[in-house]
């Protein structure tokens, strides 16, 4: 199994460790539900070095992405713009960061789980571009420190003033004798930073972030905070059988420009079949990814993402169901072992996301 | 920690033995192994469940673990308390019972691990 730079600190603070895309990782130190909080409330860090990264470069860099994702993506040397990658069928190879350093050299963070397929997609699909595509995923590490007191620490943590970065946007700052890039950015809903450097620098950004309180959180809270964000997670909210605009995710789909898949999503947006909306159950209970959701008899969808989540009462999940029954406030049962618990359609602002604009 | 003095069944839960009635519960290891308890579903008071059926769930943030009856019995009972307090399965899972049942055939107790035998359930 694939290890991170930061192995051996997650063994010595005893982390419950769990195979994930590949990697041995951390699914919590000290509990889910008190890594979630630190977030919520205080500050928390994140190994995820397991995360891919691509480096595009050459003339033609800029437009190759662009017809490579659903956003659009300009020169703005500054901005980190979420995207998707689909294929012709409009469905999601992969979602995405992308950083465009210059528009001669662009970075894409894609997701660990996917990075063999995504490297193969985007070479075969970079053909007939002027460009170069370089799989740097085991070359650089990423910790993402989160929630409302990261802003106070980051200066500390990286040597430098990055106070002043804007949500979605990074900067490239010395950091011993090379660079890193911090970016505001994360996957939590809370304000915070993510950091990517080469893989022996990463170890003493971990140390002087823990030393400055941050609070390390593993795989598990990473997921509960994201699904109370209202982020999707690929293979859950959006997957090779599931598009983009099923999954609800039109602020980044830009459909008057051109890229691989537009003509699939046009049709579909035309005449939906399907969305992910938001469940809550009506009985305490855990709607978890893949349990079946009814209308009466009928089976009309499936759970993607649901919890009990720390200082909630209502169990809540996101379900993709037929269009038939995306109403608000329509009526659906949960399949739960043996039980069919009544839950019903609701919106997906299960928290209000903490950015600094 | 192993209780001594309880049964045990290969999928973590005990049972105490009190003439024909047995209280069962999920054994440290289950509740260590699962992380903090958010949640248990619990039968319905009068089924009879066979050994080894699915008689409920205990779940985790994370995880969902489904009980299994180490015995046949009837459902007399239900520990009620553990639905507002699941947590109480962490503090105390040898305190805090689950389900109290009329055992329906003593002789498949005779299958149930010792406390000494259980101990090799949970090596990893």
């Amino acid at each position: 199994m694939k290890k991170t730079a930061l192995y051996e600190k997650h063994l010595e603070l005893n982390a419950k460790m769990i195979e994930y895309a590949g990697f041995e990782m951390p699914v919590s130190y000290v509990g889910i539900t008190e890594e979630h909080l630190a977030v919520r409330t205080q500050m928390g860090i994140f190994d995820v070095s397991h995360m891919g990264e691509f480096v595009v470069t050459g003339e033609q860099s800029l437009s190759f992405v662009n017809h490579l994702v659903t956003n659009i993506i300009t020169e703005d040397p500054s901005k980190v713009t979420y995207a998707l990658m689909c294929d012709e069928k409009g469905f999601v190879v992969d979602d995405l960061l992308v950083y465009v350093i210059k528009p001669t050299r662009i970075l894409l963070v894609v997701n660990a789980g996917n990075m063999e397929k995504d490297f193969d997609w985007v070479v075969k699909q970079s053909k007939t571009f002027d460009v170069e595509i370089a799989n740097k995923s085991y070359d650089f590490s990423q910790i993402a420190v989160q929630g409302p007191n990261a802003v106070k620490h980051i200066n500390q943590i990286v040597g430098q003033d990055v106070r002043d970065l804007k949500f979605m946007t990074f900067t490239v700052v010395p950091y011993q004798d090379l660079h890193i890039i911090v970016s505001r950015t994360g996957y939590t809903g809370e304000d915070g930073f993510e950091i990517y450097a080469k893989n022996y620098l990463i170890s003493q950004l971990w140390d002087d972030s823990v030393k400055a309180g941050a609070i390390p959180c593993g795989l598990g809270s990473r997921d509960t905070l994201r699904f109370e964000a209202n982020l999707p997670l690929y293979g859950h909210e959006i997957s090779e059988s599931i598009n983009p605009v099923e999954a609800g995710l039109n602020f980044a789909i830009k459909l008057d420009k051109s890229f691989i898949g537009r003509d699939a999503l046009v049709l579909y947006k035309e005449q939906p079949k399907r969305k992910v909306v938001g469940i809550e159950l009506l009985e305490r209970n855990i709607p978890r990814h893949g349990y079946e959701v009814y209308a009466n008899e009928t089976l009309v969808g499936h759970i993607t993402t649901g919890y009990l989540l720390p200082n909630v009462t209502t169990p809540i999940a996101c379900a993709l169901v037929d269009i038939r029954y995306a109403k608000i406030g329509t009526e659906l049962f949960v399949q739960i072992r043996k039980n069919k618990v009544p839950a019903k359609v609701r919106n997906r602002k299960f928290y209000i996301k903490n950015y600094i604009k | 920690m192993i209780l001594k003095g309880l049964l045990y069944a290969e999928s973590h839960e005990w049972v105490k033995v009190t003439d024909h009635e047995g209280y069962v519960g999920i054994s440290d290891y289950a509740q260590h192994s699962l992380g903090d308890v958010v949640f248990i579903e619990l039968p319905k008071v009068g089924q009879t469940i066979k050994k080894g059926e699915m008689f409920g769930a205990v779940e985790s943030v994370k995880a969902a673990s489904d009980l299994y009856l180490p015995i046949t019995g009837k459902i007399l009972e239900v520990n009620t308390k553990l639905e507002d307090s699941p947590e109480l399965l962490n503090e105390d899972p040898y305190g805090n019972w689950i389900v109290k049942v009329e055992i329906l055939d003593a002789k498949e107790l005779d299958s149930l691990l010792t406390a000494d035998k259980y101990v090799s359930c949970c090596e990893e």
